[in-house]
């Protein structure tokens, strides 16, 4: 979907929403079992206000999907829970963000064992310039996860065949994964990353590079893993996001506009800028 | 008259913007082959000028590689070398052997009486033909009392002759005198002179005599230089690039440093040469002429060449590769060990070499460290006085003496063959490990 935004229009609608009251979000931000809780949640990319006081619950083995338009800051909000946003020069992230009940950005919070705790499926499929088995058993390895070669196997092994890929490449572990077709490599990006067992998996856009069988092998492959992990995925489909979430949440220029059920969010939208967006009136 | 406008005839406004599309197509046309014509030219140009350069030095230098030898018959007679009985291997080395090639010559032209005559008919053979008979004997005593028949290098003189570099008369050149040129017009009659591969070109070091130089003093001297310039420059510029690039907070301290490094790949380089004289040799008391300094030198001109290329090779790794290495929880370190450094690895070796390319071809700064000196020793360690080979080349052709101007040529095509062989390698080096992603 183009991203046609008629800024005037939106504005217009969001200082009076549905009901014509205080700007803020629609629906029921909480999870009843939260893994990921995010209160009064801003990032400015030094001049740009990027994500604006968005407060949001990612429940236990709960997908959760992130829609809206270009630029609104769906990926934004999924990088500030694994810091990855620190890497970005300029970039200010204020309010809470907890994981487990922990301050994500608290000093004493380590960022390597966040990351292992949070673990992340980018856009474009990145597995390394290494094996396949060495793509999977990376993450294992640097960590210390497995005691020898065996142990190290198995999670391989077990990784692979949890990601859908195992038969695929059984016989050709010791090839470049980037020889790998795209949805095959993202199936592979997918395995390195429950091979540290997070316990959040973030996506962003994992099938936006993908054709549609592969995408479906990747929306079937979420629903099974939804049952061990908590996913955030951003997407820009509907169908996607009808598949293969729980919850989704509608973001607008930073905001997070309205949050809710699946199917509510896609049937019966309370605000009009969700509305206007899952009707396909801009997107 | 009906005023309303019209919808355009769709038929004709197409016509109409084919023509004007047709007309403007053969100037763009023209333009791009006008374009094209100008790119092959300066190509062509570029080549011709190369092809002449290389030609000229190719034909200058190629004579080089054969020597003018004549064939004697040595009596190696105790009593001519001045040998008593039992000789030991001390006594046969400070024998005089130069005195059994005079024989032999005395042989062959048995009416050469006078003083002045026999010197100028020894002067044909050269004066490194009893160095070279040494060696022979020492390597083989039993050979002593014997006579043998020998290739021994004609003098340069005698070689710019039989080369055809130099006429007869000294009016073309020449050097020999008219009965000289008798004898030796007699010894090509008699088949006793010959062009033989000259091995001593590449295995002696540098001399007085233009028969007796070669390029391995000066190539040992270049091979130690650039084993202390790699061994130097490589580990920090490349630790230098990747904290620069990696890990330094940004600040105005680093891009100080930055304007700084940038600013010292272009300084001259004699004035690293300057600083490594003032530095190495007077401050700190290094030897003079010793590729060791040398390779200081120029391991200050090649630091920048690397640590620019460093970090243009790191940049270019996209993105995505530290996102996901930083995604599954490595740390900065493990990302650029494990992830970025391999794949900037190429383009940094790439670098590298070019900056050693530059550095064996420079000369400028090492003329500062004293490494300009004549030297005879082949260089056994980087602290040996040596010299290097642009630096040889830059002596030779400063020579007087016929027979140089060839060995000046043919130097500089064996340090272009090294030059291209590196260059090839960079080359080489890219395709073979650039890694898609
Ligand atoms: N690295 C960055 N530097 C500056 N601005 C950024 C950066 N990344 C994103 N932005 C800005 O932040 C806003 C949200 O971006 P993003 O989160 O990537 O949107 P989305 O993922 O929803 O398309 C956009 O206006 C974008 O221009
Ligand atoms: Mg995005």
């Amino acid at each position: 979907m183009a991203s046609r935004i008629s800024t005037t229009m939106d504005a217009a609608a969001f200082v009076a929403p549905a009901g014509g009251g205080e700007p803020g979000t629609v629906g029921d931000i909480h999870a009843s079992d939260p893994v990921i809780t995010v209160r009064g949640g801003n990032v400015h990319y030094g001049e740009t206000h990027a994500l604006k006081n968005v407060s949001l619950d990612i429940g236990r083995n709960e997908v959760v999907a992130l829609i809206g338009p270009s630029g609104c800051g769906k990926s934004t909000f999924i990088r500030c829970l694994n810091r990855m946003n620190d890497t970005i020069e300029g970039a200010r992230v204020t309010g809470e963000f907890r994981l487990d009940g922990q301050d994500i950005y608290a000093p004493e919070m380590d960022v390597v064992m966040l990351r292992t705790r949070v673990g992340m499926v980018f856009q474009k499929p990145n597995p390394f310039a290494k094996s396949i088995y060495e793509n999977v058993a990376y993450g294992p390895r640097i960590h210390g996860l497995a005691r020898s070669r065996s142990e190290l196997d198995d999670i391989v092994y077990g990784s692979l065949r949890r990601a859908g890929l195992l038969d695929e490449v059984k016989d050709r572990l010791d090839r470049p994964g980037t020889g790998l077709s795209g949805g095959q490599q993202q199936r592979l990006c997918i395995a390195r990353a429950i091979a540290v067992n997070p316990e959040v998996i973030l996506m962003d856009e994992p099938c936006s590079a993908l054709d549609p069988i592969a995408t479906a092998r990747i929306e079937d492959l979420i629903d099974e893993l939804s049952q061990n992990y908590a996913i955030a995925i951003v997407t820009h489909s509907m169908q996607q996001a009808a598949r293969v979430s729980r919850r989704v949440a509608y973001f607008h220029l930073g905001m997070l506009v309205e949050v809710g059920a699946t199917d509510k969010i896609f049937t019966n939208p309370s605000h009009r800028l969700t509305e206007d967006y899952v009707t396909g009136r801009f997107g | 008259m009906n005023t309303e406008l019209q919808p355009p005839d769709r038929n004709l406004a197409s016509a109409q913007v084919r023509q004007i599309v047709e007309a403007g197509l053969a100037r763009r046309y023209r333009r791009e082959r006008r374009f094209r014509a100008y790119g092959l030219l300066s190509v062509v140009s570029g080549v011709l000028f190369l092809g002449f350069l290389l030609a000229t030095i190719a034909l200058n230098g190629y004579s080089a590689f054969r020597q003018t030898k004549l064939q004697l018959d040595l009596d190696l007679d105790p009593v001519v070398l001045g040998l008593g009985d039992g000789a030991d291997a001390g006594v046969l080395a400070s024998a005089d052997y130069q005195a059994v090639v005079k024989a032999s010559l005395g042989r062959l032209f048995p009416q050469v009486v006078g003083r002045k005559e026999r010197r100028e008919l020894n002067a044909l053979v050269s004066a490194s033909a009893g160095y070279i008979l040494r060696d022979m004997v020492v390597a083989h005593p039993e050979l002593v009392g014997r006579r043998i028949t020998a290739w021994l290098p004609a003098d340069d003189t005698v070689d710019m002759l039989f080369k055809g570099r130099v006429g007869r008369g000294p009016d073309a050149g020449g050097q020999l005198n008219q009965a000289q040129l008798a004898w030796v017009d007699e010894l090509i009659a008699d088949g006793r002179i010959a062009l033989r591969f000259n091995t001593a070109f590449f295995t002696n070091g540098d001399s007085r005599e233009p028969e007796m130089a070669g390029i391995w003093g000066g190539t040992k001297g270049s091979f130690f230089m650039l084993l202390v310039t790699l061994v130097l420059s490589f580990p920090l510029g490349v630790s230098a690039a990747i904290y620069l690039e990696e890990f330094a907070p940004r600040n105005r301290w680093v891009d100080f440093i930055e304007v700084n490094i940038n600013n010292l790949a272009a300084v001259p380089s004699i004035v690293f040469g300057l600083l490594g004289l003032a530095v190495f040799i007077n401050f700190f008391g290094l030897p003079r002429s010793a590729p060791l300094v040398g390779g200081l030198v120029l391991s200050l001109m090649t630091l920048p060449v690397i640590i620019i290329a460093s970090r243009a090779a790191l940049r270019a790794v996209p993105p995505s590769v530290r996102e996901a290495a930083l995604g599954i929880g490595s740390s900065p370190m493990q990302m650029v060990f494990h992830h970025v450094l391999p794949l900037a690895m190429p383009g940094m070796l790439t670098g590298a070499i070019i900056g050693m390319a530059r550095a064996l071809g420079e000369s400028a700064p090492l003329l500062m460290v004293g490494m300009v000196a004549f030297i005879v020793d082949v260089p056994s360690t980087p602290l040996d006085p040596a010299t290097v080979l642009p630096v040889q080349i830059y002596l030779w052709a400063d020579s007087p003496e016929r027979a140089f101007a060839e060995r000046t040529s043919a130097a500089i095509l064996v340090l272009l063959g090294f030059l291209l062989v590196m260059n090839m390698a960079a080359v080489w080096l890219r395709s073979r490990f650039e890694r898609h992603w």
